[in-house]
């Protein structure tokens, strides 16, 4: 097996850790389905299969400095900018602590100002001028700051994506349109969705580049967004990164992708995970044994386990929470 | 003091809001080298720059978007939408987004932008240049509503609301913009978010109204007062969310008898909800009952000119329910 992550400038222990944070979410998200399937979670949106693009994703931007809207599907990249599973928890289970928004949204829409996270929605799209706004914002004042934006293939199809695009686009601002192409929308293929088989190629109407990469690939995701991030950083303006990846769970705990997927699909797909593919490539160069794994996984689930603790012990909120902050107190 | 149109007032409190703070800036469409369609930002592109006095592609939900995320990085947009007739691309990242951002954040973000626009009609504005959009925003938690009828007010509230930690829509009546002048003071000055003005204490009969409106009711009432001895307190409600309930209900509990005037139309329009604030907290005071005045539900407004005259509020119109309503 050929060092294929020394030449991006990542060292082993980075890529062990790109590997810590994946597993990390695929255990978090495994652990919210049996939440939910126990009764102790009322919903969840599942991220199983964007792990290696998510990671990749915001391995590098700089925590606290770039900024990040992120879509409800993002969990890979809130943890690896530096969100915790107890923070997770206590949205899953809304709890008062929750840091995202008290009890107040749905799981995974998520919201953070320590770590420049804006708060998002469920329309979906809307992140997107806003993202061109913190971006424009940033370049106004002078910062280098580069905005990370995300959505679906499905969600490219909303008129708010172009107009951020195109926004962005003429004042060469500095922001990253991540668009993680899973081919579904809920129930609805990408055939339904686009005429193109590549979102990316939009990106050439808009005068930016468009790039594809392969989303189950954690170093191909990673490599392709620092160059996005680098010439962002330059003032050359936005990159559409489009990573192809494949959801191996439903949308969410209300679906049931089997009244639209075939099982071979799923099947087929699961033998290209990502988590599965850097830990084979981790193995390969002996950066990592099955001994060692397992103690990562026994660490990760332990710390899952205390996760879980603290937020099923933690309040609610107050009835009397209801009515504040409307507006500024 | 100087005399200033309504529109020069909202220009001075643009450039001196600037000015103070390098954090606000304007956005929209046309407002830079043409200084907006009907010239608020003339002038201001000169002083600011092309960066602070930004002219957008022509796109209103991503004026309003990227309001919102400049706003979270710490600036403080003003976003203009070249007539209220066009907000409604950008009504989910209003209603959605802005309005809701600091209560779906639980506090931890706010959303401090100022969207201005244009509205209401008399000015051979047709179906798409003329409308009155308040109502549609006013159900909507979160959001503040501006509606100003004097230079005074105008200059005051905008300033208070580029000040605003929270989302404010500002409404500036087209036919008040260049038809509308009074007295300005030269020193910097804010007026409360929230609070009605009374522009005409009277004893017979309250008049609620807002925008242009004023003016009407305002002449109206001054013929009643010569022609009949009859005196219409007229409240001008200069912000509409929140409303000023206290001024409202301590005018209709004095004088017992209530018009409510506006150039939207009738149905679920403002007038219908200060109809219910007064019903359910002031009843027993009244000696008649309340009246709305407003244009009847039809799309405003026709470019025909005899059509929009029909659709218009008239100092007549309100002359007559005020002295319909004192007579009762």
């Amino acid at each position: 097996m050929e060092n294929r992550h020394a030449a991006l400038g990542l060292t082993d222990s980075d890529v062990l850790a790109m590997y810590e944070k994946m597993l990390l979410t695929r255990l978090l998200d495994e652990r919210a389905w049996a939440l939910n399937r126990m009764g102790k979670a009322h919903f969840l949106v599942s991220c199983q299969g964007h792990e290696a693009a998510q990671v990749g994703a915001a391995w590098a931007l700089r925590p606290g400095i770039d900024w990040l809207l992120p879509y409800y599907r993002d969990l890979g990249v809130v943890l690896a900018i530096g969100m915790t599973p107890r923070d997770y928890l206590l949205a899953l289970l809304a709890r008062a602590e929750d840091p995202h928004s008290g009890g107040r949204q749905m799981p995974s829409h998520w919201s953070y100002p320590p770590l420049n996270i804006f708060t998002g929605s469920s329309p979906v799209g809307t992140q997107v001028p806003q993202a061109a706004g913190v971006a424009y914002a940033a370049k106004l004042r002078g910062d280098d700051a580069v905005v990370y934006v995300s959505f679906g293939e499905g969600t490219a199809s909303q008129g708010d994506v172009h107009e951020g695009m195109n926004f962005a686009a003429v004042h060469k601002l500095p922001v990253i349109f991540f668009c993680q192409n899973n081919r579904y929308a809920i129930s609805v293929p990408q055939s339904l969705q686009m005429a193109v088989d590549d979102l990316a190629d939009r990106a050439a109407g808009y005068g930016f580049p468009g790039k594809v990469v392969d989303g189950m690939d954690v170093l191909e995701v990673y490599g392709a967004m620092r160059e996005a991030v680098d010439r962002a950083r330059r003032g050359e303006g936005p990159t559409l990164i489009e990573a192809k990846v494949y959801r191996l769970t439903p949308h969410s705990s209300d679906d049931d992708d089997r009244t639209y997927r075939a099982r071979e699909e799923v099947e087929e797909w699961k033998q290209r995970d990502g988590v599965t593919k850097i830990r084979a490539y981790l193995m390969a160069l002996g950066l990592l044994t099955e001994e060692a794994d397992q103690a990562l996984r026994r660490r990760l689930l332990d710390e899952i386990d205390a996760a879980v603790a603290y937020a099923e012990a933690a309040a609610d909120p107050e009835p009397s929470d209801l009515v504040r902050h409307v507006y500024a107190e | 003091m100087a005399i200033k149109t309504l529109l020069e007032a909202i220009r001075d409190a643009l450039a001196e809001e600037m000015r103070r703070d390098e954090r606000v800036f304007v956005l929209g469409e046309d407002v830079g080298r043409r200084g907006g369609v009907f010239r608020v930002t003339q002038g201001l592109i000169d002083e600011f720059g092309p960066a602070r006095v930004l002219d957008t592609p022509l796109a209103e939900s991503l004026i309003v978007g990227a309001a919102i995320g400049a706003a979270a990085y710490g600036l403080r947009p003003v976003a203009e939408i070249q007539f209220a007739d066009f907000i409604h691309p950008a009504m989910d990242q209003i209603i959605n987004e802005a309005a809701k951002i600091r209560y779906r954040s639980n506090g931890a973000w706010g959303c401090p932008i100022v969207v201005r626009a244009p509205y209401g009609g008399g000015v051979h504005g047709a179906l798409y240049h003329s409308q009155s959009v308040e109502a549609l925003f006013y159900h909507v938690p979160g959001l503040k509503i501006v509606a100003p009828a004097t230079p005074y007010d105008a200059k005051g509230l905008l300033k208070a609301a580029i000040r605003d930690p929270d989302p404010v829509l500002f409404f500036e009546h087209k036919k008040a913009y260049r038809s509308v002048r009074g007295e300005v003071p030269d020193e910097d000055y804010v007026l409360p978010i929230g609070k009605a003005d009374v522009k005409r204490a009277g004893e017979h009969l309250t008049v609620i109204t807002y925008g242009y409106n004023v003016h009407l009711c305002l002449e109206a009432a001054e013929r009643l007062s010569r022609e009949e001895g009859i005196e219409a307190e007229v409240i001008d409600l200069r912000t509409l969310l929140p409303i000023d309930r206290e001024t409202i209900l301590a005018s209709a509990k004095k004088t017992g008898r209530v018009m409510i005037s506006h150039e939207d139309t009738k149905t679920g329009g403002i007038g219908a909800e200060l109809a219910a604030i007064i019903a359910e907290e002031a009843l027993f005071y009244l000696d008649a009952p309340i009246v709305r005045v407003a244009p009847p539900d039809v799309h405003p407004m026709p470019f025909n000119g005899r059509l929009e005259a029909a659709f218009m509020p008239t100092v007549e119109q309100q002359y007559t329910a005020m002295r319909d309503l004192a007579r009762l």
